[in-house]
């Protein structure tokens, strides 16, 4: 049983690295990511939010529901935190 | 529970380092325009200045500047301040977080607009940020004040 296991995880490795082989090179211009709305952002981020900080940009306007979520996921994860560790809760048997 | 620090170099190096980091948690939030930064970064070293009081000054004296209550409703402002502005610009006729709108009540090109609306959200981000640690630090430290401990104690 621990073969198997081990074969498996051979063969999930050798797919996953396999898979990452045909991946654009980091920071290739012709890449997919770097050609379609990279250039756009980069060309006319100044003209439409004016500020020269590109990722703020991107972070904040273009991409500004995303960070909503972020937000809302840094918020939940904080209450879920008070809501295990807080005072106030009610110990069984007490 | 952390009680406050016996040694006075640690106190008075707190108490003179605090204001700088606020200023410098400042900084980085309104300066995320121009320089790496912005609300998450600046949020986390606000928080960062309470822990610090924390840890050098004891809870007691910590609770008197940021109550546990105070960070929860700060953190639910953050997040409601962020909202908010996505609902004013729609509200305004633009789609969700569509700052170019704000600009009709600002009276600012549709430009500087989003650039505002950035720095908005950048806050609603740090306050949100900044609430949520010190909850959490609030609460990691204070979980083991239950009346069992006390009682152990005695």
């Amino acid at each position: 049983m621990k073969i198997l296991s081990i074969i498996a995880g051979v063969l999930m490795g050798a797919a996953l690295v396999y898979g990452s082989l045909d991946m654009p090179k980091w920071g290739d211009p012709h890449s997919p990511a770097s050609t379609h709305v990279s250039p756009y952002y980069l060309q006319h981020s100044i003209e439409h939010t004016a500020t020269p900080n590109v990722v703020t940009s991107v972070l904040a306007d273009y991409r500004g529901y995303d960070t909503l979520g972020e937000t809302t996921v840094v918020f939940t994860a904080g209450m879920a935190c008070l809501f295990l560790l807080g005072k106030g809760r009610k110990r069984q048997g007490k | 529970m952390i009680q406050e620090s016996d040694d006075v170099i640690v106190k008075a190096v707190a108490r003179l380092l605090v204001p700088f980091i606020v200023v410098y948690a400042l900084y980085v939030v309104m300066h995320g325009h121009y320089s790496p930064g912005g609300g998450f970064q600046g949020g986390v070293i606000l928080a960062a200045s309470f822990v610090l009081l924390g840890v050098s000054h004891g809870l007691e004296k910590t609770r008197r500047r940021m109550s546990e209550k105070a960070a929860m409703v700060l953190s639910s402002i953050g997040v409601l301040i962020y909202g908010g502005i996505g609902a004013l610009c729609l509200i305004l006729g633009g789609n969700y977080l569509d700052y170019a709108k704000l600009g009709k009540i600002l009276r600012v090109t549709p430009a500087e607009a989003r650039s505002l609306g950035i720095l908005g959200v950048e806050i609603g981000v740090a306050l949100a940020v900044m609430a949520v640690m010190c909850t959490v630090f609030f609460a990691i430290f204070t979980a083991e004040e239950s009346p069992e401990d006390y009682r152990s104690l005695e």
